[in-house]
């Protein structure tokens, strides 16, 4: 089949037989060996296991080889990194989890070859203590409704047959075969799908203002900057489904009736270029880009920008000047890129989550997507969840599936026991998000009600937070981020944000005053409404969030000089526990400053220089019985 | 540099509660100063292009058929339009332009312009921590636009956020500076200064010759740099910029002198040009 694969599709109808014909050949039941080969499983060495899995493959008999009717795949990001590397055998969907290539002939000899089930490997519920075996049978991905992630991991990026497989382009085909740009525009109007990149803009309504704009050409861009820390949804799209992104890019890119395409992928994100750049020649040597896509009048290229590194070159004006050459700087003017873009020509630019979801729309129809998610949020949304949760990455659910069904149900629940590591705040939206009180964990998610709750929707991100965690510290840490990330550009933003960090610190530090609360909160009205850009605008959410839901914690620093989790370290002091000390002397190992005394020795205790201790925590963290306190 | 095609009449729209015309493509804040409303700027200069980096020029804006939606615009970037209705002293502008002096004064407490401006909106002293060694600089990116539209790109603003400020490449003498003063000319604050001894002038670290006369030899206000940068910009003539003043009008009454005596004689060129003319 290799010759005919590698050929450009003349027509639709072309394309359409080869994408029949893929499905009844060999290749469409071959048992699979998924190895993610995702940023994070590489991290752990899933580079190394693909090897040995390839080699251990290769060395079996021929016949054998025949018999099994295998293949191996490497594909992107499950979304399970934490847990990775990952290998999973498709179609039965056993799901491997923590393999090292010393694993490797084991898998082969009994799991792939002898049809068992490596108990060890598998992943154990944290509930019940039981191994999981099969893919959708864990709670992680049991509980979500994955439409934008539907392919990743389940194939090989880098084939465009395997794509193919899984109906890639099938939607690019309907949309060719006979459809018109303003059928196109409808269906994603009718889809009411919103942009997944942060400001949750109808997407339809952007599209259509672009296209009534006067002056071409019309520019599309794809925003793949992803500049939100701890964030890896697009990168795991791009990685992992880079022809998903494409088809959509090429869907839009026919309603607008524009030619020319640009994606922006951060500067930190190496593999994600170079799939999509595999991608991109894949999809021209097969015609479905460049020139007469399929044969039809319609052309469309994509070309690839680098980021230009910073946080605030993902917001819309910034990187357009970033890729027009200039410095990333938000520009302020009263006038939307729809109208006046890149290079001040009529341009839509969307997130790379937005544009996922446009094939599978064109595919199963608006009524359908509209069916799904909440009265004003269609859909679904992709999570990074992270933080204090037993099962944390990449979850995607439907809008409106509450905070305590992802926290509880797709992340596992809390990861500590006991009163400490109680569930006490999940932080929504990336830096500029806001921090919600378990009172709200029946929220359903989506964009409005985030919103209203003082919080926001963002590109996804999810961290949730126990009873170690400060919120005055926590509203500290973003603004600092954020205080390092703005531009600099406005005053309000650039003077307003670091004066907040300042009072901030200064609570922290056991310094503040009632006056302070006052002053900070005056302070983010005027920033949240002078600021130039939304870097400014949704700088004050966190400590407005954080006011609003956890103001005794703010009150318990200023009146009571006191840190109720035990966070700021100005304000809390370590001692040890002379009733449950053992005197293993792993804390005096531990402390870098010299500040614990005493010998070794059962039946003996410790002593804390509280003048010497750097508050580092360290000894906390060593010893085994709990016995360093912390007030 | 209209948004909506509004032709070329001039229309109406309301500020403070005043009858204001304005013009088909300028911005509330240029409608506003001819009616002699005054908004207070500190990044806008007429020499280069709006910019709304100091914020301080924001105005409330709002029209009939918004339904008593309010935004809080920057006059110096909105486009006026017809039936717009601005205040530009609504308690939520104050509010911003308060936060904005006082941000300001605790970043330049030696500023005498931001110390005014403070004063004016009720802020005697800064509530917010004040930088240390603090300098002049508030920013408004005026030297840094004068420089690329008027000159060579010589400075930049580098770094981000906080630590933002006003740089040359390296850090060091700028190379591609002509000494021009355009920058220190257009600092709203005197941050940016410079020095001149004699025939020698000193800016941003690096020393030029002015331009002399090539008659007198007195030195000229400009440098050596920037007469040929204007020269070749400009596609002027090269002995523009070689005489002084008063050589210069010397030369001037000399030709006029001259051209008298012409047309006594009833010539209309110069006997020398067209013999110069005849030779070609
Ligand atoms: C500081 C800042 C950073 C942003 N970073 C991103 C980003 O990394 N990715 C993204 O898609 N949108 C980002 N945005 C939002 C974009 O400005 C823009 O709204 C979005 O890309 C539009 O796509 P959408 O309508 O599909 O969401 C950012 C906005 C701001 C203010
Ligand atoms: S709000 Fe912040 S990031 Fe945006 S332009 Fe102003 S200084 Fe730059
Ligand atoms: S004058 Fe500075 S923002 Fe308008």
């Amino acid at each position: 089949m290799a010759e005919t694969a590698q050929a450009r599709f003349a027509s639709v109808e072309a394309f359409l037989r080869h994408a029949a014909l893929l499905k009844t050949s060999p290749e469409a039941t071959q048992r699979r060996v998924l190895v993610c080969l995702g940023t994070g499983c590489m991290a752990s060495g899933a580079r190394e296991v693909a090897a040995a899995l390839e080699r251990a493959l290769a060395a079996l008999p021929a016949e054998r080889r025949v018999a099994l009717n295998l293949c191996m795949k490497k594909t992107g990001c499950h979304g399970f990194c934490e847990k990775g590397p990952l290998v999973v055998l498709w179609p039965e969907a056993t799901f491997y989890k923590g393999v090292k290539p010393k694993d490797v002939p084991e898998l082969v000899e009994r799991g792939i070859v002898g049809g068992e089930v490596i108990e060890r490997l598998l992943y154990v519920d944290p509930k019940t203590g039981k191994p999981v075996e099969k893919y959708g049978a864990i709670d992680f991905y049991a509980r979500q409704t994955r439409i934008a992630m539907r392919n990743i991991g389940l194939m090989d990026p880098a084939n465009l047959d395997d794509y193919l497989l899984r109906d890639g382009y099938q939607a690019l085909a309907k949309v060719l075969a006979g459809w018109s740009p303003e059928q196109v525009l409808k269906e994603i109007e009718q889809a009411k799908l919103r942009g997944r990149g942060g400001g949750g803009f109808d997407a339809g309504r952007k599209w259509r203002s672009c296209k009534s704009a006067k002056g071409t050409p019309r520019y599309l861009i794809c925003n793949g900057d992803e500049g939100d820390p701890g964030a890896f949804m697009d990168r795991s799209l791009m990685e992992g489904d880079p022809h998903g992104v494409i088809e959509g890019m090429a869907i839009a890119a026919f309603a607008l009736e524009t030619r020319e395409g640009t994606i922006y992928v951060r500067q930190e994100y190496p593999l994600a270029v170079e799939h999509l750049e595999r991608a991109i020649a894949d999809a021209r040597a097969r015609g479905l880009l460049g020139e007469r896509i399929l044969g039809t009048d319609f052309s469309f290229d994509i070309q690839i920008a680098r980021g230009g590194g910073a946080f605030v070159c993902g917001e819309s004006s910034a990187l357009m000047r970033s890729v027009e050459g200039k410095v990333g700087e938000p520009r302020a003017k009263y006038v939307h890129a729809t109208d006046k873009g890149l290079w001040d020509k009529p341009t839509v630019l969307n997130n790379v989550e937005t544009f996922v979801n446009v094939p599978r729309i064109v595919e199963k129809g608006a009524a359908w997507y509209a069916s799904i998610g909440t009265a004003r949020s269609k859909g679904t949304k992709a999570f990074a969840l992270t933080g204090k949760v037993k099962n944390t990455g990449l979850v995607e659910v439907e809008m409106g599936t509450s905070l305590r069904e992802i926290i509880f149900g797709a992340g596992g629940g809390m990861l500590v026991d006991g009163p400490k590591g109680a569930f006490k705040a999940v932080q929504t939206g990336g830096p500029s998000g806001g921090c919600l009180p378990e009172s709200l964990l029946d929220l359903p998610v989506d964009f409005d009600s985030l919103t209203d709750a003082g919080s926001m929707m963002g590109s996804g991100g999810m961290i949730v937070m126990d009873h170690s965690t400060c919120m005055v510290d926590v509203a500290r840490y973003f603004l600092s981020f954020l205080t390092d990330e703005s531009c600099g550009k406005c005053v309000p933003c650039r003077e307003g944000l670091y004066q907040m960090y300042r009072i901030l610190s200064r609570i922290a530090e056991g310094q503040g005053t009632e006056a302070d609360l006052a002053k900070i909160e005056d302070l983010s009205q005027a920033v949240a409404v002078g600021s130039l850009c939304a870097l400014g605008k949704s700088g004050p959410t966190p400590v407005l969030s954080t006011l609003r839901y956890f103001r005794h914690e703010y009150e318990a620093h200023i009146k009571e000089k006191r840190c109720p989790a035990g966070v700021c370290k100005a304000l809390i002091t370590y001692s040890i526990d002379t009733s449950a000390c053992d005197g293993c002397g792993a804390c005096l190992a531990a402390c870098a400053s010299d500040a614990i005394t005493g010998t070794p020795k059962k039946g003996e205790t410790f002593q804390i220089n509280t003048l010497q201790c750097d508050k580092c925590g360290a000894c906390a963290a060593v010893c085994k019985r709990g016995a360093v306190a912390i007030s | 540099m209209s948004e909506v095609n509004l032709g070329d009449a001039p229309f109406t729209m309301t500020i403070d509660g005043k009858r204001v015309e304005a013009r088909p493509g300028e911005m509330v804040l240029a409608a506003a100063k001819r009616a002699g409303i005054a908004i207070p700027t500190l990044c806008e200069h007429k020499a280069v292009e709006s910019f709304g980096s100091c914020r301080l020029c924001m105005v409330e804006v709002t029209k009939a058929a918004w339904k008593g939606w309010k935004g809080l615009m920057t006059a110096c970037l909105y486009p006026a339009a017809p039936d717009l209705i601005i205040e530009t002293q609504s308690e939520r502008v104050l509010h911003v332009r308060r936060n904005v002096l006082d941000l300001l004064l605790a970043r330049c407490p030696d500023s005498t312009l931001i110390q005014r401006l403070a004063a004016e909106h009720g802020v005697q002293q800064t509530s917010f921590s004040v930088r240390e060694q603090p300098d002049l600089c508030i920013l408004c990116g005026l030297c840094v636009r004068i420089c690329e539209s008027a000159a060579t790109s010589a400075i930049s603003t580098v770094k981000r956020g906080h630590h933002r400020e006003i740089g040359t490449p390296w850090g060091g003498p700028p190379p591609a500076c002509i000494g021009c003063l355009a920058c220190a000319h257009v600092c709203p604050t005197g941050h940016i200064t410079f020095e001149e001894h004699g025939a020698t002038r000193a800016i941003w670290g690096r020393s030029f010759e002015l331009q002399r006369c090539a008659e007198c030899g007195a030195p000229l206000p400009i440098t050596v740099e920037q007469a040929s940068f204007l020269v070749e910009r400009q596609a002027l003539d090269a002995s523009y910029f070689s005489r002084c003043e008063s050589c210069q009008r010397r030369a001037t009454a000399q030709t006029f002198g001259r051209l008298a005596r012409w047309q006594k004689l009833g010539l209309t060129q110069e006997p020398d040009a067209r013999q110069e003319g005849g030779k070609r």
